[in-house]
């Protein structure tokens, strides 16, 4: 009964406050839930009786769908609340939820809100476990760890793959998470794009800067390609989305100048030739449905192990046992 | 009226350069005399001041006191307790209120209602465009005769060059000040903190040195251009330090303000989102707070101003994005000051009151700041060892937002004087 417990903490807000050994036990956690859902009954009792609220204020459907599976596999109880307003009402909303939710004494929250540092603000105020599913600009946690997963699976390893993030890291949530946690697992990290579209000082969090894609894709082994928000045109941040696919988009031409077996990843949803080319992102080098069908592991790892579960006890509580 | 007779302290007048233990004689409403060897009057009440300093009463050129429209921030009554509580016998007031200081009715119920509190002294400022809306000026000569000492569109930038100019131009005709609140929308972005690594790794919008530099650049060439006197608010910016330095040597008629907050913090007090370190200007980089600093030491920067800027519990009680920007001043300045620029060797201690004192009073052409004889009797004495904690549930502001909640801090004001009388006794 002393086996010490991952300290993962109460909550789940970002890869920056992780360290290498938590990182690495929520992807080996992530290992044995993975099979739960290659089975014809894809349940498993591990958190039964725990309630979980998915708590939305932006619109997604991937995230909220892959959290939402990943809880029922795992048998917990769960409510979507889905709310979108504006920047003050969000606010407002926010400090008054907290207040109910932890009134209602649910289990954990997954919340997803515009502004970034929402996910801590709720962790702070309520006495459930809170896990970010992205928080305005700053993180995105699991959506970093299902992408690691996905580059270990098909490297088998982290330690030393060069990995390039490609696009508009100054709104992405996912490049912050992606850089926070792969420079902590080992990896070199770049990023490459229009410096436009480059935060200040993120040199300064031990990434390389590429300010052209094709430097970017000759050094590395790994591109995780962006999303680019249409709104960024209007914004002024790029031109026009055409020089944008021009200048910095996946395309197999510029893989196979490259001449080496890259891997592509995408968060999606995607811009199909904008960001990426279609002929990449349905080619050989994606691994973008893999990353999908890891999103589902990872999340039922991060339950899982909030919840309390001991990391080497994941394969046992599959099986039937509570954790 | 009794007169009043501070004794034995050390007194500190930095406009007629006194720095010695001596007496302060306060009669109707004016300083009698200032000096030892002159009796005590039969009809004086006598203060003890002895190991105490006496000093002009502080004078704070940038307030917010919310009325009207934001009473449940801040109102005339509270803001002025909260400037007395702090030592400040003077403040000069905002006009972004709901509705705006912009035309003479408004400035004058500031006005009344300072006198009508009867703490420390209440100089309203007035809008520089109608509704603050950048676009008509407003009348400026109505609102002086009213009891306007400068104009501001403060909390916003007069973006458009061409209505700062006119804005410069016609304020000579009263000879008064356009403060100007410097920073490019454009630039700006609705930023929510300094455009740095940390706001980089908070994820929240950057807010550039440049959009104030820029602006900054702007004004000060208007204010060579017009020959109207220019007074920079809430300078932040080791460029925007630079320029006001030269603008100076060039003959330049400008002044500037420096705020106990970017005297004291980083823009790291952002971290974990801490919306009370949430302002506008934000906080900086290190290099900027040091800039910040000297120029303070050098003249450059001729006051120090507090932004006092009340918001409720409830509005700091937000994502931070959702949150406004300021922070509360009045009651933490005096104490900020002594430990963190005069105890940390950056001014001494009576140039560190010059910038609280006459310096703010030449800034904005008021009767204040200083000692001399005929002076108004505003006095402030002040323990300069009285150590203790900032415990912002014990501010007499209706607002309790600040990032320097648990500070140790040396020195407190004790004693308040306007017009010769004590409005503020913390020995009661």
């Amino acid at each position: 009964m002393t086996a010490p417990r991952l300290a993962l903490g109460k909550d789940l807000v970002g890869l920056e406050t992780l360290d290498a050994a938590q990182i690495r036990s929520i992807l080996d956690t992530a290992e044995p839930f993975k099979e739960i859902s290659e089975r014809a009954i894809k349940k498993v009792p591990v958190l039964r009786g725990k309630t979980i609220v998915n708590l939305f204020f932006e619109a997604s459907t991937r995230t909220r769908i892959s959290f939402e599976f990943a809880e029922k596999r795992l048998s917990a109880d769960t409510v979507n609340i889905q709310s979108t307003g504006s920047s003050v009402s969000k606010g407002e909303t926010l400090v008054d939820t907290a207040r109910n939710l932890e009134a209602m004494r649910i289990d954990m929250v997954v919340i997803r809100h515009g502004s970034s540092g929402a996910a801590s603000f709720l962790a702070e105020r309520i006495p459930s476990n809170v896990i970010n599913a992205g928080d305005g600009r700053h993180e995105h946690p699991t959506q970093a760890l299902l992408d690691m997963l996905t580059i270990r699976d098909a490297l088998g390893r982290l330690e030393g793959v060069k990995v390039c993030i490609v696009g508009d890291v100054l709104h992405s949530r996912v490049a912050r998470s992606n850089i926070w946690g792969l420079t902590k697992m080992g990896a070199e990290v770049a990023v490459c794009g229009p410096r436009t579209l480059m935060p200040a000082g993120i040199e300064d969090m031990g990434v390389r800067v590429f300010p052209r894609v094709e430097e970017a894709i000759e050094w590395a082994d790994v591109l995780n390609v962006l999303r680019l928000q249409l709104e960024r045109m209007q914004g002024g941040y790029v031109p026009t989305l055409r020089e944008y696919n021009r200048v910095f988009g996946i395309s197999n031409e510029r893989l196979i100048a490259a001449g080496r077996n890259l891997l592509v990843l995408h968060p999606g949803p995607m811009n199909r030739g904008v960001e990426i080319d279609s002929d990449v992102a349905d080619g050989e080098h994606s691994v973008i449905l893999k990353q999908v069908t890891n999103g589902v592991a990872v999340r039922m790892a991060v339950l899982y192990l909030l919840a309390g579960g001991e990391p080497e006890k994941a394969e046992a509580a599959k099986g039937g046992a509570h954790a | 009226m009794r007169s009043l007779l501070i004794r034995g302290g050390r007194v500190i007048d930095p406009a007629s350069n006194l720095d010695a233990v001596a007496d302060v004689l306060l009669s109707d409403g004016r300083v009698e005399a200032v000096g030892d060897g002159f009796g005590t009057p039969d009809d004086a009440d006598v203060v003890d001041a002895g190991g105490l300093v006496v000093c002009p009463g502080l004078v704070d050129v940038h307030v917010h006191l919310r009325e009207p429209g934001g009473e449940h921030k801040e109102t005339i009554a509270s803001g002025t307790l909260a400037a007395v509580a702090g030592g400040f016998t003077t403040v000069c007031a905002m006009p972004n209120t709901d509705p705006p200081i912009d035309d003479p009715a408004a400035v004058g119920f500031v006005r009344a209602e300072g006198l009508r509190a009867a703490r420390a002294r209440v100089h309203p400022v007035g809008a520089i465009s109608v509704g603050l809306g950048g676009e008509r000026l407003t009348e400026f000569g109505e609102m002086v005769d009213a009891g306007a000492v400068a104009v501001t569109d403060d909390g916003r930038p007069v973006s458009d060059a061409g209505l700062m100019r006119l804005a410069l131009e016609y304020a000579r005709t009263f000879d008064i000040p356009v403060a100007a609140h410097c920073e490019v929308l454009a630039l700006s972005r609705q930023g929510a903190m300094n455009e740095g690594i940390v706001s980089t790794r908070l994820g929240l919008t950057g807010i550039p040195n440049a959009a104030e530099d820029v602006m900054i650049a702007r004004d000060l060439l208007l204010a060579e251009l017009t020959g109207g006197r220019l007074h920079i608010q809430h300078v932040s910016t080791r460029n925007g330090v630079e320029m006001i330095r030269r603008a100076k040597d060039a003959g330049i008629r400008v002044t500037a303000e420096a705020t106990p907050h970017h005297l004291t913090l980083t823009e790291d007090a952002v971290d974990r989102y801490r919306t009370d370190a949430k302002m506008n200007p934000p906080l900086r980089a290190a290099e900027d707070r040091d800039a910040v600093r000297q120029g303070l030491a050098d003249g450059t920067l001729d006051c120090i101003a507090t932004d006092h800027a009340p918001h409720h519990y409830d509005e700091k009680e937000q994502a931070f994005d959702d949150a406004p920007f300021g922070i509360v001043g009045l009651e933490t300045a005096l104490g900020l000051i002594l430990t963190h620029v005069v105890d940390a060797g950056i001014l001494s201690l009576p140039r560190a009151l010059e910038r609280l004192t006459i310096g703010p009073a030449r800034a904005l052409g008021l009767d204040a700041g200083t000692l001399r004889r005929g002076a108004p009797a505003d006095v402030t004495v002040f323990d300069p060892s009285a150590e203790w904690s900032v415990e912002p549930k014990r501010f007499r502001s209706r607002s309790r937002n600040t990032p320097f909640a648990g500070w140790p801090l040396r020195g407190r004001a004790r004693i308040t004087i306007v017009g010769g009388a004590a409005v503020w006794d913390e020995r009661a």
